[in-house]
């Protein structure tokens, strides 16, 4: 049903591997269509508890592609009806979402990994910041993310040199969860997600946006925040399950409710 | 009069009168037998002496996403001026107990006046607002130009009336539209928890309180504070006010009958 993506949905999880394989993965806007659409479709079923973002081939997104680029283009207008709906999905995406960076991400592919929850990168992939070398500013919200992951200064330097981010260097920056070899990428990927789509999924929504609020609010609204968080948590099926588990001295079997 | 519900649901929490607007497969639009079953509510539970406040709400997805098209689809001016449809609205604002509007999901059109209706607004908050009239060739006819400029001023109030774009509950909130916001999940809760704090206050003096805030919006600053002192002398002869003040000198919980 799509053309520039795979979607598909496995035990509970997700997947969504960009699909422009000769093209780098490069963003156009029918690619931009079908990934909303996916997000919405993963966000909505039930059965999914678990989100992984992908490419195929050697790259995860060299960005938004070149060859639609031109003189008449409205950069800022291409930027709110295409790449804000993604990111604003991504933040208030209420399941856990990994980029499992599998080869190059660059420009606003590199924003993209960057609005994920997780990032799990091959040894072998790389961060580009490429805006700088065009011109333009990283965007499709790079410049939002970015300090809050790394600091001022090295989101500043990342920004402003352009120079490209080995898989390494980005596990020293705090910029990826995990860095995967080769001959484990895949089983590796399937496990953490497996992992994550086996917790309590209410919670890790609401721990998602806490965390965004805890950028946003002052203590005492944060803690309020906090509270009303908490009281939902505390009404779920989930922390019921926790609770007896607990009690009966056995591992919990968390339904996501 | 209408007596039997088809469009709304009654029901009773202790003291707390709960209107739920029940026509969920079309987003709880209203129409004029709705409205009439709403005041017909609104007006019982505000006789009723066993009352003390009041909560409109919406079933489904939508408090109310505005009013029945189908309905005025066909009318004239004159048709209109003679049913006087919204004549009944007018009856809202002589209601005496505090109305709360708990809102969520889309609050649009006749679902916005209805909610600046009442006189404390809750939301969820993924409630959307807007007054999509001016996009249908009409305007708001139940106070929504008048309501919603007294509220917000007449900047704010201008942008969503003459663009009938759709605004969010931060906003809401941001504007002074709304009181509180909460997760869709504990509205209710939230909602259920400031009703029976109202309920527990003095009958008499919610019903003087809730008189005197409205007038702030009718009379000049020297009549208001006529009124509010005219309220305030009245609160003496009450029995909750001795109850209440010798209370407060015992240091003990008072014990508040509404007279």
């Amino acid at each position: 049903m799509f053309e520039t993506i795979f979607y598909e949905v496995r035990e509970g999880v997700a997947k969504i591997t960009l699909n422009r394989k000769d093209k780098l993965n490069a963003f156009t806007e029918s690619m931009h269509k079908e990934l909303m659409i996916a997000l919405k479709e993963a966000a909505k079923d039930q059965a999914v508890r678990c989100l992984i973002i992908t490419g195929s081939g050697k790259a995860f997104s060299a960005g938004e592609d070149l060859d639609g680029v031109t003189e008449e283009m409205d950069h800022g207008e291409v930027i709110r009806s295409r790449y804000m709906p993604i990111m604003l999905e991504l933040a208030s995406f209420k399941k856990p979402v990994i980029a499992a960076i599998n080869g190059a991400a660059a420009g606003s592919g590199f924003s993209l990994a960057l609005a994920c929850d997780f990032r799990l990168m091959h040894e072998k992939a790389k961060f580009v910041q490429a805006f700088i070398h065009v011109g333009l500013i990283p965007d499709s919200a790079n410049l939002f993310y970015l300090p809050k992951l790394i600091g001022h200064a090295r989101a500043m330097e990342l920004a402003v040199l352009g120079e490209k981010i080995t898989a390494q260097e980005a596990k020293e920056f705090g910029l990826v969860n995990r860095v995967i070899e080769d001959g484990n990428w895949e089983q590796e990927v399937a496990d953490f997600a497996a992992k994550l789509s086996n917790k309590p999924t209410k919670a890790i929504g609401l721990i998602k946006q806490l965390l965004q609020k805890s950028w946003e609010n002052d203590l005492p609204q944060f803690l309020l925040e906090e509270s009303y968080s908490q009281r939902i948590a505390g009404l779920s099926t989930d922390h019921q399950e926790g609770l007896l588990a607990f009690k009966e001295k056995r591992t919990p079997s968390f339904k996501g409710e | 009069m209408v007596n039997n519900e088809t469009m709304i649901k009654t029901a009773r929490d202790n003291a707390v009168g709960i209107i739920t607007l029940n026509r969920p497969e079309v987003l709880n639009a209203l129409n004029i037998k709705m409205v009439a079953e709403i005041v017909f509510a609104l007006e019982r539970f505000d006789r009723d002496e066993t009352v003390k406040v009041m909560v409109i709400q919406g079933a489904g997805r939508a408090f109310a996403a505005g009013a029945d098209i189908d309905e005025m689809l066909d009318k004239g001016s004159i048709d209109l001026e003679l049913h006087n449809q919204f004549t009944d609205w007018d009856r809202i604002a002589k209601i005496k107990k505090p109305i709360i509007g708990a809102l969520h999901g889309f609050v649009l059109g006749g679902g916005f006046e209805l909610a600046l209706s009442c006189d404390i607004l809750l939301a969820g908050q993924n409630t959307e607002f807007g007054f999509p009239e001016v996009g249908l060739g009409i305007m708001p006819g139940a106070g929504g130009t008048q309501r919603l400029t007294k509220l917000i001023g007449h900047q704010r109030a201008m942008k969503w009336l003459l663009t009938g774009a759709r605004f969010s509950a931060a906003e809401a909130m941001n504007c002074g539209i709304v009181s509180s916001v909460f997760p869709d999940e504990l509205l209710k809760e939230e909602t259920k928890k400031m009703a029976r704090a109202i309920a527990e206050k003095p009958a008499l003096s919610v019903r003087l309180i809730k008189e005197s805030v409205h007038k702030a919006n009718e009379l000049s600053l020297f009549e208001g504070m006529q009124q509010e002192r005219k309220n305030f002398y009245l609160l003496f002869s009450s029995e909750d006010q001795k109850e209440g003040m010798r209370a407060f000198k015992e240091r003990r919980k008072a014990d508040f009958k509404g007279r």
